[in-house]
């Protein structure tokens, strides 16, 4: 079980309150956690990555266990304390003003 | 007693303001969407109470968000706006080339006959279709793809298609306007396009007469006469009375006849509406006094609409789609700001009074006239 952090908005966008917990087959990866996601959540589809590319929209950032991973390739294991669930995999979106 | 429910887009959310036809006592509802800016909402005139939503976020992207019960509750529909084949470019605003990039849908048209049919104006510009209620969209690539496509380029706001006009009388006639490239006409439901931008002269570009290239703000047209249009362009009021074959200027003695929204009276098609701004350089209205100009002449005579609206130490803009009109007699004419104010006259512009105050920054108004 992966557990998953949205920003606020996208939270609401959702229709979720505080983490998202979900089921990924297969060795975890950002790309699986993120089909997950889309797949139980389809709002979310175009929010995070682009829906043709799924390039990482450029004001959002994946971190975990303190680690940066937004430039991390997207089939790269995550760090296991996510894949066992000690520790989320934080959707963050950059810190601008508006 | 007929009802009036105005949508209201902002940059912070969506506002559902709703009054019997008196148009005294308005309930708000919102802030729908809170935090998101939402550019444009309107409503299928063939079901009333089906909504649709312009949702967008520099952060999160696009979303497109659809009511069934007159914006009490709302569901995500699709949000997949793919040009359609190769891209190519445009002009960057220094003259460079610049790739073709989905940024977010400025303007929502529902088709006046079916609920499930919408048209969406998009930034980078190009205008696309859906005929499942939002679900899925696919762009109606001739417009992007016409030879003049590689010349367009951005206004301050963005490379957008911000108006939408759908012929009632002539199937398959559409009219649309980019922000900077002008306005086009299509005869064939989309599949070809060319431009209608004879008459129009802009300085700021090569050719001040250009078949292409000329920044207009918003053109507007009455249901009963659609062969005539009305535009405001970056600078210049004009008229159209050969369906967009041919522009002349209808400025006459406006103050500035700088501007952005335009808007023709429910009942008289030669009773126009627009909001004169002081300059490009300095968007906000003359002496510091919100004035709606009123011509009755269809252009050329104008005069000032201030009884209600602030007459001094005035800032506020009035973007291109935060102008709407009401469909009651007399005849309800409503004007959004970026100031968060929407101001209301319930006889057709002699007197006005805000319905709030103190909303987000408002980016788009539209009026319901409901039985």
């Amino acid at each position: 079980m992966i557990r998953v952090v949205l920003p606020a908005h996208l939270r609401t966008l959702a229709g979720v309150d505080g983490e998202v917990k979900l089921d990924v087959e297969g060795l975890p990866t950002p790309r699986a956690v993120l089909d997950a996601l889309e797949a139980g959540y389809p709002m979310l589809r175009g929010t995070i990555r682009d829906q043709v590319t799924h390039q990482r929209r450029p004001f959002v950032r994946f971190f975990a266990c303190e680690q940066d991973l937004s430039h991390e390739p997207p089939d790269t294991p995550l760090p296991d304390a996510v894949a066992t669930g000690a520790e989320p995999f934080l959707v963050v979106g950059a810190m601008a003003g508006g | 007693m007929s009802r009036v429910r105005v949508l209201v887009g902002t940059r912070k959310g969506a506002f559902v303001l709703t009054s019997d036809g008196r148009r005294d006592r308005w309930d708000v509802s919102g802030p729908h969407f809170g935090g998101w800016e939402i550019y444009h909402l309107k409503a299928s005139p063939a079901d009333p109470d089906r909504l649709y939503a312009s949702q967008s976020s520099g952060w999160f992207g696009q979303v497109i968000q659809r009511s069934g019960d007159g914006g009490k509750t709302w569901a995500a529909v699709g949000n997949k706006f793919v040009y359609d084949g190769v891209t190519g470019t445009h002009q960057w605003y220094d003259g460079t080339p610049h790739p073709w990039e989905f940024a977010r849908v400025w303007h929502l048209e529902p088709s006046p006959t079916d609920p499930d049919t919408v048209y969406a104006g998009v930034e980078d510009a190009a205008l696309f279709r859906s005929t499942d209620g939002g679900q899925t969209w696919q762009e109606l690539p001739g417009l992007r793809t016409h030879p003049s496509g590689s010349s367009w380029q951005p206004g301050a706001g963005g490379m957008c298609l911000h108006t939408i006009l759908l012929d009632p009388r002539t199937p398959g006639r559409i009219f649309i306007a980019i922000s900077a490239a002008g306005v086009f006409r299509t005869d064939d439901a989309g599949r070809t396009w060319r431009p209608a931008n004879r008459g129009l002269k802009s300085d700021g570009i090569p050719d001040p007469t250009a078949e292409v290239g000329h920044c207009v703000h918003r053109i507007a047209m009455h249901r009963s006469r659609p062969d005539v249009l009305f535009m405001q362009k970056h600078w210049d009021v004009m008229r159209s009375d050969d369906a967009g074959e041919s522009w002349r200027e209808v400025s006459g003695n406006l103050p500035s006849d700088f501007g952005f929204p335009i808007d023709v009276h429910a009942h008289e098609p030669d009773t126009i509406y627009v909001v004169p701004i002081k300059s490009d350089a300095e968007h906000y209205p003359p002496d510091g006094r919100l004035r709606v100009y009123r011509s009755r002449t269809g252009g050329n005579e104008w005069e000032a609409l201030t009884n209600g609206l602030p007459q001094r130490d005035c800032y506020v803009n009035v973007l291109r789609d935060a102008m709407a009109v009401d469909a009651l007699d007399p005849c309800g004419v409503y004007v959004g700001t970026t100031g968060g104010q929407v101001y209301a006259s319930a006889d057709a512009g002699e007197r006005w009074a805000p319905i709030v105050q103190h909303l987000p920054a408002v980016v788009s108004v539209e009026v319901q006239t409901l039985p």
